[in-house]
């Protein structure tokens, strides 16, 4: 049969890093193919530059068994590729329908001609939306939606989806691999890129691995074991990670809160409703939600960067912060270290004497944070700019901690870092739980907060239920949905 | 905003100030050849009328820089805090027209409290002046640069009726008030048409360098220019107030250099008593990368252009009008600069195909 | 004072003619101007913009009459433009700041050719300009006649109202660039070229900018002077934003400051002594006023101004 797709020999550098070293990849039609990979393996890169978003260094693309030069999106759109983004590509502010015609690059005259073009698209996926809906009022699941009936309506056959399931609920992810099967048994070829064994296990035809740019290992899914991929992801066996269980003493809680109501940041979404939960000194508290559920509120209210609605709230001082976004929110990029220093530590410093600074001081705390935290950077003086994602997540972790809180709120505190990094941040984390600070942690990938916290609590709709122990991952994933336990 | 953060300065920006100058002259210079004029002899006129001689570096240049250095300090702490603040030609008439006010009605009072009340009095009228803006933006979320800019007009046009209204000269001759009483005036420095306010300007700048690199509250109106979220997110800080007491301390400071100019140049209110300098300050303070005492500096240096512009009238024939468009050069030319210089390039970030 | 009730009408009717011969220019260059922001833009050189078009309408016009005088004003406000969107667009540039910069260097550019060219005296320059055009049956009726006899430029900028509408809402081309305007990346992500949309947005806006300083020479006051527009570009900025960005919201906020403007000759005409300068303030306070009320947020593109 010939190959939908075939990439040889793919090379792409970017700057100092060698993102690809000559990758094979071959994907057959009708094939649900698993490309597997740490983080940093060449996943997405790999897939940029068959879906034209990328130019390779060196390397070929057939497509059908003929060779094709892909200069940009539209070109690979054409050959009838279609990439779903792991970050929504879509215009926030455009309708359903709008972005889906920008996509596909239909006329705009009629309006009603273009809603009956959607219709026909959405008819004959099963994938229901609403045209006129605004994108960024809808859900994630709603948003996703549109990415693949964007690629759908440009009768896409070979359709790429980068990390699909990473910001889904378990069930919802479940759905949506029902749906690429669907797409598959239609005869598209569908590439699935994750990091999930399981996941590439248990609904993938075959399966690639990525290591450091290179391809490791292909082959079919049927008879694989998940050591054995892990094997060839990492390049040795996997270790068996337990975390250790913090010893929680008899101390008042950190946190308490009864009955606490936020109102929705900017006006959307459900807020946070009615909560009531405790977190103690020792121990690290996973909060697991798909987005938009709550926790953006709940965290920055605890962080006193928001105002409750209604009901109690005791949060002993101080507390640090490390929120989601660490180029935005948590850095001023262009600021050096010990500026950003200054930034997190306000008029609690040692350097700030009646509002006057004294730089000198600044800097000398600032350095002796590196060295501490072994963050990887020329001083205290070099921008937050010139550091790499690892070291810039570490110096905000080492910061917030030399703040010595009590309570220590960590916002997906190892988004876009490698195995090595994210590991190194979780420990880092235990530790200042094992210090005695209460330490709350939210990710939107459930096994991490499963691997790293003594217990759990999940937000959905605004509703805060604590987990009990013992609960299993799929009651967990329904709790996460709304569904499942019923709060007493 | 990523505008001239300034936090650490290289020699690029300095070869960059310097490029822009001379690119600006240069251009200057080709122009007026193209336009068939001697460009040669137009920029010496040029240069003779800003600093040819004593009396033109101090009682034409020095005295022209007094409220550009004034209203570009204003500039730089504006825009230090990433708030846009077209508005200092406004502030500055609306500084002028209340210390002109108070200047007419201190009748009998000593020099010192006389002088201060003027000069507080013009630092009140630039403050409320600006202090529309702030309100409009945080109550109501009207950008900044549009009504800075629209306050401009309203101010223009009520200074016109200041003076041919409530603040006309006795005689009612001419669109302009009566002198201030002699005790409200700036004193001049030695035999110089310099007054004193050269001097409160070189503390003012001092002092604002000092606010901005050794004070907390400095510090955290720099953060919230250079990343507002980062501020209010790990910072915990109030960027919205700050953003506003940004404005309105930009305000006060273009006001002061209103009632300065009457305090201590004019004397007098009347319609032209800014030739646009709101606007060319901003120019001031982007050349001195929102440094305040690299704005002692530039702000000289646009005074010796303007004062030179008029040299070159009045030797060479050449309209003052295109110093303007020196300026112009000179401010694309730090922009672009510092665009280059201050933006790495980035890692290919994800389909950046385009 | 009694008037009788033609006078009325008569005198409604010119109010309502100043009205439109007000906000024309504005209309013109608010309407490019929209485009320029939904591309995620914001051009402050626009002021700098309608003074090259006037002064270029003006040599045009005495050169080779109106219609050329417009021609070369929609070059010149073109050709400054380019300049904008090379700084802005392809070299990054800061486009407020850029932005002020280009209207001060218009002041300064056209301030030397116009004295260079017209002597530096100031002598009053005059110019033919645009005879009003009537449209048959409609420019006979009271009232609307008088506002409907209006200069062919006029005309222009009433039918670029429908043909942006079209154009922005309408078109591929419009979808495009509005999705450049709310989310650059996204529009790059989908294949579009960001830096073309808005350099070709930019230029249309020049293009019109130009053009309202025509106008406002060749259509209305038939002389050039020294920085002559008077924050004209300025205020058609504000009236985009109280238009809501849409270009039916612009015309009606043209109209409506055209409206504010022209009351001046409805009191002068009624005799009322009030001192004109209240006149000039009234539609920059009003404008004000009516920003505060809009809510900016709503409509506003999301990538406005940015990067």
């Amino acid at each position: 049969m010939i190959p939908a797709l075939e990439l040889r020999g793919i090379s792409k550098r970017f700057g100092p890093v060698q993102a690809l070293e000559g990758a094979d990849f071959v994907l057959r039609p009708g094939e649900v193919h698993a490309l597997l990979g740490e983080n940093g393996a060449g996943k997405s890169t790999l897939m940029h530059i068959a879906s034209g978003h990328q130019r390779p260094d060196q390397g070929a693309v057939f497509i059908k068994g003929v060779q094709v030069r892909l200069g940009s999106p539209r070109e690979a759109a054409r050959h009838g590729i279609g990439m779903v983004h792991q970050h929504f590509s879509s215009i926030p502010a455009f309708t359903a329908m709008e972005n889906i015609a920008l996509a596909a690059r239909w006329p705009m005259r009629s309006p009603r001609e273009v809603r009956e073009r959607v219709d026909a698209v959405t008819g004959r996926s099963g994938l229901a939306i609403d045209p006129e809906a605004r994108t960024e009022t809808l859900g994630v699941i709603l948003r996703q939606r549109i990415e693949i009936l964007k690629a759908l309506a440009t009768d896409a056959t070979i359709l790429l989806f980068d990390e699909p399931t990473g910001t889904l609920a378990p069930p919802d992810a479940l759905d949506l691999l029902r749906v690429m099967r669907q797409l598959a048994g239609q005869g598209s070829a569908v590439v699935l890129i994750t990091h999930r064994l399981d996941e590439a296990l248990a609904h993938a035809d075959w399966v690639t691995v990525l290591r450091r740019g290179r391809m490791v290992f292909t082959g079919s899914a049927r008879g694989l074991t998940g050591d054995q991929l892990a094997t060839y992801m990492l390049g040795h066996a996997p270790e068996n990670l337990s975390p250790p269980l913090a010893a929680i003493g008899d101390s008042s809680p950190a946190v308490r809160a009864d009955r606490l109501s936020i109102p929705p940041f900017g006006g959307r979404g459900p807020g946070l409703r009615e909560a009531t939960f405790e977190i103690s000194p020792g121990e690290v508290v996973g909060l697991a939600a798909v987005e938009g559920s709550g926790q953006h509120e709940l965290l920055r209210c605890l962080a006193g960067l928001m105002q409750r609605g209604s009901g109690e709230l005791e949060v002993q001082a101080p507390v640090s912060f490390i929120p989601e976004d660490r180029t935005t929110e948590g850095l001023i990029q262009e600021f050096s270290l010990a500026e950003n220093m200054m930034l997190g530590f306000g008029q609690r410093a040692s350097w700030v004497r009646h509002g006057v600074i004294d730089p000198a001081l600044c800097e000398q705390a600032t350095e002796k944070l590196i060295r501490e935290y072994q963050v990887r950077a020329t001083g205290a003086l070099a921008p937050a700019a010139t550091l790499s994602g690892g070291n810039q997540q570490r110096f905000m972790l080492a910061r917030a901690l030399a703040q010595k809180p009590r309570v220590l709120l960590a916002e997906q505190p190892a988004r876009g870092l490698d195995i090595q990094a994210s590991r190194d941040v979780y420990q880092r984390l235990r530790a200042a739980a094992g210090a005695g600070a209460a330490v709350l942690l939210h990710s939107n990938d459930l096994d991490e907060l499963l691997a790293w916290c003594d217990r759990l609590v999940v937000l959905a709709g605004g509703y805060l239920q604590v987990v009990p122990p013992g609960t299993s991952r799929d009651s967990i994933g329904r709790m996460m949905l709304g569904s499942g336990l019923v709060p007493s | 905003m990523p505008i001239l953060l300034g936090t650490r300065r290289g020699i690029g920006d300095w070869i960059a100030s310097i490029g822009a100058i001379l690119a600006g002259l240069a251009i200057l210079g080709f122009g007026l050849s193209l336009a068939g004029y001697d460009a040669g002899a137009a920029l010496v006129a040029m240069w003779h009328g800003a600093f040819g001689s004593w009396y033109a570096l101090t009682s034409a240049t020095l005295v022209r820089a007094i409220p550009l250095i004034t209203i570009g300090l204003g500039i730089a702490l504006a825009f230090r805090a990433g708030v846009f603040n077209i508005g200092a030609e406004g502030q500055f008439y609306a500084g002028a027209i209340l210390a002109t006010w108070t200047g007419l009605h201190l009748q009998g009072w000593p020099r010192f409290p006389a002088v201060v009340l003027v000069l507080l009095a013009g630092v009140i009228g630039g403050g409320l002046w600006s202090l529309v803006p702030a309100w409009l933006k945080r109550r109501y979320g009207v950008l900044e640069v549009i009504s800075t800019l629209m306050l401009n007009f309203v101010a223009e046009a009520l200074t016109s009726l200041m003076v041919q209204g409530p603040l006309q000269e006795a005689r009612g001759a001419y669109p302009q008030s009566d002198l201030i009483v002699a005790g409200a005036r700036l004193p001049l420095i030695g035999g110089t048409r310099v007054h004193w306010g050269f001097v409160l300007v070189l503390f003012l700048a001092a002092l604002l360098w000092f606010l901005f690199h050794r004070t907390l509250w400095g510090f955290q109106l720099r953060a919230t220019g250079a990343s507002p979220r980062a501020a209010e997110v790990t910072g915990r800080i109030n960027v919205g107030a700050v953003g506003a007491a940004a404005l309105i301390g930009s305000g006060m400071l273009a006001g002061l250099a209103g009632s300065m100019e009457v305090s201590g140049v004019s004397y007098a209110l009347f319609q032209s008593l800014s030739p646009g300098y709101g606007f060319t300050a901003i120019a001031v303070a982007l050349l001195a990368r929102l440094d305040p005492r690299a704005i002692v500096v530039t702000g000289i240096l646009f005074a010796a252009l303007e004062t030179g512009g008029a040299g070159m009238q009045r030797d060479a024939g050449v309209p003052a009008v295109v110093v303007y468009v020196v300026e112009a050069v000179i401010i694309l030319v730090v922009l672009v600069a510092d665009a280059a210089l201050r933006r790495p390039a980035a890692p290919v970030p994800e389909g950046a195909a385009v | 004072m009694i008037l009788s009730e033609p006078g009325i009408l008569a005198l409604v009717g010119s109010f309502g003619a100043a009205a439109v011969r007000i906000s024309s220019p504005l209309l013109i260059a608010a309407i490019g101007e929209t485009v320029v922001e939904r591309s995620g833009v914001i051009n402050l050189g626009l002021e700098g913009a309608m003074l090259a078009g006037a002064l270029a309408g003006a040599i045009g016009g005495s050169l080779e009459g109106p219609w050329f005088g417009l021609l070369l004003s929609i070059g010149a406000g073109m050709a400054l433009m380019a300049l904008f969107a090379a700084v802005t667009i392809w070299l990054r540039a800061d486009q407020i700041i850029a932005g002020t910069a280009m209207t001060l260097g218009a002041v300064g550019l056209t301030g030397g050719l116009y004295r260079l060219i017209y002597g530096a005296g100031g002598v009053g320059l005059s110019l033919p300009t645009f005879q009003a055009a009537t449209i048959p049956l409609l420019s006979s009726a009271p009232v609307l006649g008088p506002m409907l006899q209006q200069p062919a430029p006029v005309y222009l900028g009433f039918l670029s109202v429908p043909v942006v509408w079209f154009l922005l809402f309408r078109s591929r081309f419009g979808l495009a660039l509005r999705a450049v305007g709310e989310s650059p990346d996204g529009a790059r992500a989908a294949g579009i070229s960001v830096r073309w949309y808005r350099t070709w947005a930019i230029l249309f806006g020049g293009a019109m900018g130009g053009m309202a300083g025509a106008t406002l020479v060749l259509a209305q006051v038939g002389t050039f002077a020294e920085r002559m527009t008077a924050g004209r570009g300025f205020v058609a900025i504000a009236i985009v934003v109280l238009g809501r960005w849409h270009p039916f919201g612009v015309f009606a906020a043209a109209l409506l400051f055209g409206l504010l403007s022209a009351l001046q000759f409805l009191f002068q005409a009624s005799g009322i002594a009030i001192p004109y300068q209240w006149f000039l303030m009234l539609p920059y306070v009003l404008t004000l006023l009516a920003l505060a009320v809009v809510r900016r947020r709503v409509a506003a593109p999301a990538a406005l101004a940015k990067s």
